[in-house]
C-alpha cells in the first residue's frame, strides 16, 4: 500500500478516457462501479468543454454483485452503440471492475456489434493515466492502421507527416498543435493526420500514408509512433520543440526528413526570447536557482531552457514519469544534480527544500509546495487546474511557445531594481525580504495591514520549520547545531536576501563542519562566502 | 408533461406516504448510468467539520485522483485525509494487506501527532475484495488507545451515493457515542453536518426557547461526542441519514419527524417540531422566531421576481432534492418539472412530499441518457445538475445550477433563506446579464 495524498496521475482507465475524449466518433464504455463518473468534470469543468465526455459507464452497485454484472456490461454496449452510433468503441475496466472480472472484451466481442469493438487491458494496480492513454492510443493506431499497405505517393507531391500525441486534457496542447502546424507549414510540410485529438477511427487508418511523424508527446504517442516506425517504416522526429533551441532543432530535423531547406523558416523574427534574455535587464536571473519538476518532456525541456537560454542554474530536476526515468537521470547528470523520479509529493517536496530554489517550476502540485514554502514558482507540465486551460493562445511549443515561457517563468521573481534595493536597505517597514515581489497582488496584500503583514511572517517561518523537519541533521538538530551560531552571525545572516539565505546557511555550516569550527561567528559566514565563491 | 415511450418504469411504488393525495403520479425508479459522486466525496466536507478527525481511504488510485479532482484547488497543502492506494502485491495475500494497512496508518499517525481520531473509509475495490476494515480498525484502536480512536466506515460507490457517505461516518459516529443513563436528562441531538454559523444561529434559537441540552453531530472534535440514551430526542438537519437514524433508535434516541430547515416555512416547522417535544409554550415559540420569520420573508421577496413562475429540473445527486423543492415551489414560486433524488427515503420525506404539487414528476435513481430526453422534453428554465452535465447543459442554452454547491454553501435556517433563493436566482440572473452569445 503507498500512502497519497495527492497523486500526479490518475489510474489507467483516465488515460483511455482522455484518448477517447479527445477523438471523434469513437465511444468507451468503462465497466466501472457507481462515482467513477466523477472522471467526466475533468472535461467538462477543468477543461470546460460543451459536451459531455463519450463515455458509458455500467456505474454497479452492491446489489448488482450478487446478480449478473456481465449481462448489466452487455446491455451499457448495446445502448451506447445504439444510442451514439460510434465508429467504433472501446471497451474496459475500470479498477473494481478489474477485480470481478468480467471481461469487458470478450464480452463485447460476443454481441456481434456492427462496429469495431477495440478491447482494452489497462492494469490499475500497477499502471498510471499516461500509460493507459499511450496504450489506447497504441490499440487504436494497430487496430485502423494495421494490415493497411502504404499508399504511393504521389510524383513532387510534397513531403507530409503526422502530428502524434495532443489529447483533451493535456497541457496546452490546445495551442501547441497549433503553432507547430504553423512551423511544418511554414517549412513547405504537408500535414496528413494530427492524432489523438479531434481525429476520428478513419483518420487513423490515413496514418500510413504520412512520411515521417511527430511525436510530440513521448508519454501518450512514443508506442504507437514505434509501431508504425517498424510497420511503416516511418521515421520519427524527436525533438520536442519546447523552447527556441529546440524549436531550431526541430526544424532542421523536420527539414532533413522532408528534403527542404530551412534556412527560411530559421530566419524568424517570431522569436522574442533570445533577444529579451540577451537584454541587459535579464541580467539579474544569471545564475538563479531553479528546480523542476513535471512529466519528462516538459521537465528537460524547461531545464535546457532554464540553463541554456535564460541562464539560470538547475538545481533539482525530476519526474513522475517513470518510463522517462533514464532520459531524466542522464539530464540530471549532465546539470550535476540528483534525479528525482518519485511519484510520492512528500519526497518532491523534501527534494524542494533541499536544494533550496529561488524558483520552482513544476505542476499544481508544486504550486502548492512551493505556495507553502514562499518559494515563486510558475506551472510547466501537468497534473493542472483550470486556471492553466487559458482563455488566451497560450503554446508552450515553438517560438511563440518560448515567448510564452519567457514571460510566465520570469513573472514570480522578484524585479532586479527591487532585489538590489532589498539588499541595501533592509529595515523598510513596507518593502522587507519577508513579503515578497511587490508587483505580486496576492503579496501585497500582506503589506495592507499588518495581521496580514504577519501572517506572511507567519508563513515565511513555516519555510524555515519545514526546512528544519526536512533537514534535521543540518539545521536546528537535537545536539544543538542551532546554537552553534553566535547572535550576531545569526544576525549578519539575515541581512542576506531570503531566498538565498537558506543556501547561505547550509553553506556556512557545511563549511564550519568540514574546517572543524564549533561556533559560527561573523567571520565564519564570510570565509564560507569566500571559500564557496571559488 | 408527457411521457417519451421508451421510459422504463420498473415498478410503481403505492406506499401510502408515497402518494398522498389521489392525483399524485407513480414515482419513476431507475436504473442504469448513475452520473453521480461517491460517498468518499464527503470526506472533503467532514474533515473540515471534525477538526481532530483523519480520514484514511483504503482504496485504488481511482479514489485518489477523484478525493483531488473533486476537492479541486486546495490552497491548504495538507487536507486531513489522504489515500492508502492498493497495489498489485496486495492483491496477491490477504494477510500482507493488513500489514501493509498497520504500516501505513502508523506512518500516517507519526506524521500526524495531532490526530485524535482515525477513520479508516471503505472503498469499492476494498469492499469487492472484502477487506474488513471494522476489523481493521477494531485492530487498529488496541494499538494507539487511548490516545487515538480508530473507526471504520464505507464510502464506496456501490454501497453510498455522495452524501451518503456523511451517512455512514454518522452511523459510526453514534456507535461511539457514551450511553445516557435512563433517567438522564432530556437532550436534543441535531444531526447532521451544518455550516458552522448555522450551528451557531440553532445554538441561539433552541437556548432562547430553553432547551438547552442540545448536540450537533457531527461534533466539532471527536472527544465531545453527546451522550445517547432513551430520553435522547433527535432532529435531522439533512435528508440523507437514513443508517444514522436506524443507530440513533438503536442507541434509544426518539426521531422527531420534521421538515427539513430549509427556508422561512421548513426552518419554522423544524425548529416547532423540536419545541412541541420539548414541551415549549407556542408564545415563546412564536416569540423567539418571529424576527428570523420576518428577516428570512424579507430576504427571499427580492428574489421573488427571479424565480417567480421560472420552471425547475432536478437531477438526483444528494437527496436535498425533494425539500429543497418545496422551498423553490412554496416560498420562490417556481414550478417544478421532474424532481430526481438518488434515493428518496419515505419516512423521513413525508412531510416534505405532502407539501410537493401533486403533477411533479419523482423520480428515485438514474438512468442519466433517458433522464436527460426527459429534461430536454420539459424544457425547464432551471435545471439542477452535477459538474459533469451542468456545461453541456449550459452549452445547449439551458440555464444550470450546479447542485455540489448547495452541499457546500450554508442553506439552513432563516438567516440563509435569501441566500438559498439567491443560489437559484443567480445563474438567471447572470445569464440575462450577457450580452455574450454561445
Amino acid at each position: 500500500m503507498q500512502l497519497t495524498v495527492w497523486t500526479y496521475e490518475g489510474p489507467p482507465h483516465v488515460g483511455a478516457l482522455r484518448i477517447a475524449a479527445s477523438m471523434k466518433g469513437v465511444h468507451y464504455v468503462l465497466h466501472a462501479p457507481q462515482g467513477d463518473t466523477y472522471a467526466d468534470l475533468l472535461f467538462t469543468m477543468i477543461e470546460r468543454r460543451r459536451t459531455r465526455p463519450p463515455v458509458t459507464y455500467t456505474t454497479f452497485q452492491a446489489r448488482d454483485l450478487g446478480k449478473d454484472t456481465a449481462e448489466l456490461f452487455k446491455e451499457a454496449c448495446r445502448e451506447a452503440v445504439e444510442r451514439f452510433k460510434p465508429q467504433a468503441i472501446l471497451v474496459g475496466a475500470s479498477c473494481t471492475a478489474e477485480l470481478i472480472q468480467d471481461d469487458p472484451g470478450g464480452l463485447a466481442k460476443a454481441l456481434g456489434l456492427d462496429v469495431p469493438v477495440v478491447p482494452l487491458e489497462l492494469p490499475s494496480y500497477q499502471r498510471k493515466e499516461n500509460w493507459g492513454a499511450a496504450e489506447t492510443f497504441y490499440r487504436l493506431v494497430r487496430g485502423f492502421a494495421g494490415g493497411r499497405e502504404k499508399p504511393e505517393k504521389e510524383e513532387g507531391a510534397p513531403a507530409s507527416c503526422n502530428i502524434l500525441g495532443p489529447t483533451a486534457l493535456g497541457f496546452r496542447n490546445r495551442d501547441d498543435i497549433v503553432e507547430v502546424k504553423k512551423l511544418l507549414t511554414s517549412l513547405g510540410v504537408d500535414i496528413n493526420v494530427v492524432a489523438p485529438l479531434d481525429a476520428s477511427p478513419l483518420d487513423l487508418t490515413r496514418l500510413p500514408a504520412a512520411d515521417f511523424n511527430v511525436v510530440l508527446y513521448p508519454e501518450i504517442a512514443e508506442t504507437a509512433a514505434t509501431w508504425l516506425k517498424r510497420e511503416f517504416g516511418q521515421p520519427i522526429v524527436r525533438t520536442v520543440p519546447i523552447g527556441v533551441t529546440a524549436t531550431r532543432e526541430f526544424i532542421r530535423e523536420v527539414a532533413e526528413l522532408a528534403g527542404i531547406d530551412p534556412t527560411e523558416a530559421l530566419d524568424t523574427d517570431a522569436d522574442r526570447l533570445s533577444w529579451y534574455a540577451r537584454s541587459v535587464d535579464s541580467n539579474y536571473l544569471t545564475g538563479k536557482r531553479v528546480f523542476i519538476y513535471g512529466d519528462a518532456t516538459h521537465a528537460l525541456a524547461a531545464a535546457r531552457i532554464a540553463e541554456e537560454e535564460l541562464g539560470f542554474k538547475v538545481c533539482g530536476l525530476g519526474t513522475y514519469s517513470f518510463n522517462f526515468a533514464r532520459d531524466i537521470t542522464a539530464a540530471a547528470r549532465h546539470y550535476g544534480v540528483e534525479p528525482v523520479i518519485s511519484d510520492d509529493h512528500l519526497d518532491v517536496e523534501e527534494a524542494i527544500v533541499e536544494a533550496h530554489p529561488e524558483l520552482v517550476l513544476g505542476t499544481q502540485m508544486e504550486r502548492n509546495t512551493a505556495k507553502r514554502l514562499r518559494i515563486p514558482c510558475a506551472v510547466i507540465s501537468a497534473p493542472v487546474h483550470v486556471q492553466d486551460f487559458p482563455a488566451r493562445y497560450a503554446p508552450q511549443m515553438g517560438f511563440e511557445g518560448a515567448n510564452v515561457i519567457f514571460d510566465s517563468w520570469v513573472h514570480p521573481l522578484m524585479m532586479g531594481l527591487e532585489e538590489h534595493l532589498l539588499g541595501m536597505f533592509r529595515e523598510d517597514f513596507e518593502f522587507h525580504d519577508d513579503t515578497g515581489a511587490s508587483h505580486l497582488a496576492a503579496v501585497n496584500a500582506a503589506h495592507g495591514s499588518g495581521g496580514q503583514g504577519v501572517a506572511a511572517r507567519a508563513e515565511q517561518s513555516a519555510f524555515e520549520a519545514a526546512a528544519a523537519e526536512q533537514t534535521p541533521d543540518t539545521i536546528d538538530s537535537p545536539d544543538g547545531t542551532a546554537a552553534r551560531w553566535t547572535t550576531e552571525a545569526e544576525k549578519e545572516l539575515k541581512k542576506i536576501p531570503f531566498f538565498v539565505r537558506g543556501k547561505a546557511r547550509r553553506n556556512t555550516e557545511r563549511f564550519a563542519d568540514e574546517t572543524g569550527v564549533n561556533v559560527i561567528t561573523i567571520e565564519t559566514l564570510y570565509d564560507a562566502k569566500a571559500h564557496f565563491a571559488r | 408533461m408527457s411521457r417519451p415511450a421508451s421510459q422504463t418504469i420498473l415498478s410503481n411504488t403505492a406506499a401510502p406516504c408515497d402518494a398522498p393525495a389521489g392525483g399524485r403520479q407513480p414515482i419513476l425508479h431507475q436504473r442504469g448510468q448513475h452520473e453521480v459522486f461517491c460517498g468518499l466525496t464527503s470526506i472533503i466536507w467532514l474533515h473540515r467539520k471534525m477538526q481532530d478527525a483523519f480520514f484514511l481511504i483504503v482504496g485504488s488510485r481511482t479514489c485518489a485522483h477523484l478525493m483531488q479532482s473533486a476537492a479541486g484547488v486546495m490552497i491548504f497543502a495538507e487536507p486531513r485525509f489522504a489515500t492508502a492506494i492498493i497495489e498489485e502485491r496486495d492483491l496477491s495475500g490477504m494477510a500482507d494487506l493488513h500489514d501493509e494497512l498497520d504500516a501505513v496508518v502508523a506512518r500516517l499517525l507519526k506524521r500526524r501527532p495531532d490526530i485524535r481520531m482515525l477513520v479508516l473509509v471503505g472503498s469499492c475495490p476494498s469492499e469487492v475484495i472484502k477487506l474488513d476494515l471494522s476489523r481493521a480498525a477494531e485492530r487498529l484502536n488496541r494499538e494507539h488507545a487511548p490516545d487515538r480512536r480508530v473507526i471504520a466506515y464505507s464510502g464506496s460507490g456501490i454501497e453510498t451515493t455522495f452524501t451518503q457517505g456523511e451517512d455512514s461516518f454518522l452511523a459510526t459516529l453514534v456507535e461511539e457515542c457514551p450511553a445516557a443513563e435512563a433517567d438522564a436528562a432530556p437532550s436534543l441531538v441535531v444531526a447532521g453536518s451544518l455550516a458552522d454559523v448555522v450551528e451557531d444561529q440553532f445554538s441561539r434559537i433552541f437556548q432562547a426557547l430553553g432547551i438547552d441540552n442540545v448536540a450537533f453531530l457531527p461534533t466539532r472534535r471527536s472527544d465531545r461526542l453527546p451522550a445517547i440514551g432513551p430520553n435522547t430526542r433527535f432532529l435531522l438537519a439533512q435528508p440523507f441519514l437514513n443508517e444514522a437514524s436506524k443507530m440513533l433508535e438503536r442507541r434509544g434516541a426518539t426521531h422527531i419527524p420534521a421538515l427539513f430547515p430549509l427556508g422561512e416555512e421548513g426552518t419554522t416547522a423544524w425548529l416547532k417540531a423540536a419545541s412541541d417535544a420539548f414541551g415549549v409554550d407556542p408564545a415563546r415559540f412564536a416569540a423567539v422566531t418571529a424576527p428570523g420569520r420576518e428577516r428570512a420573508r424579507k430576504a427571499l421577496e427580492s428574489y421573488a421576481e427571479t424565480l417567480s413562475g421560472k420552471r425547475i429540473f432536478f437531477f438526483p445527486d444528494s437527496q436535498l432534492e425533494p425539500a429543497l423543492a418545496r422551498f423553490l415551489s412554496r416560498e420562490a414560486g417556481m414550478g417544478l418539472t421532474e424532481v430526481g433524488s438518488p434515493y428518496l427515503h419515505r419516512r423521513h420525506l413525508a412531510a416534505e412530499l405532502d407539501l410537493l404539487p401533486e403533477d411533479v414528476v419523482l423520480s428515485e435513481g438514474q438512468d442519466v441518457e433517458r433522464q436527460i430526453d426527459r429534461c430536454h422534453e420539459a424544457d425547464p428554465d432551471l435545471i439542477v445538475c452535477g459538474l459533469g452535465l451542468a456545461n453541456p447543459f449550459e452549452a445547449k442554452g439551458y440555464a444550470t445550477k450546479w447542485s455540489i454547491e448547495l452541499v457546500f454553501t450554508p442553506i439552513q435556517g432563516y438567516e440563509q433563506a435569501g441566500d438559498l433563493a439567491e443560489l437559484f436566482a443567480r445563474p438567471l440572473r447572470r445569464r440575462a446579464a450577457l450580452k455574450v452569445e454561445v
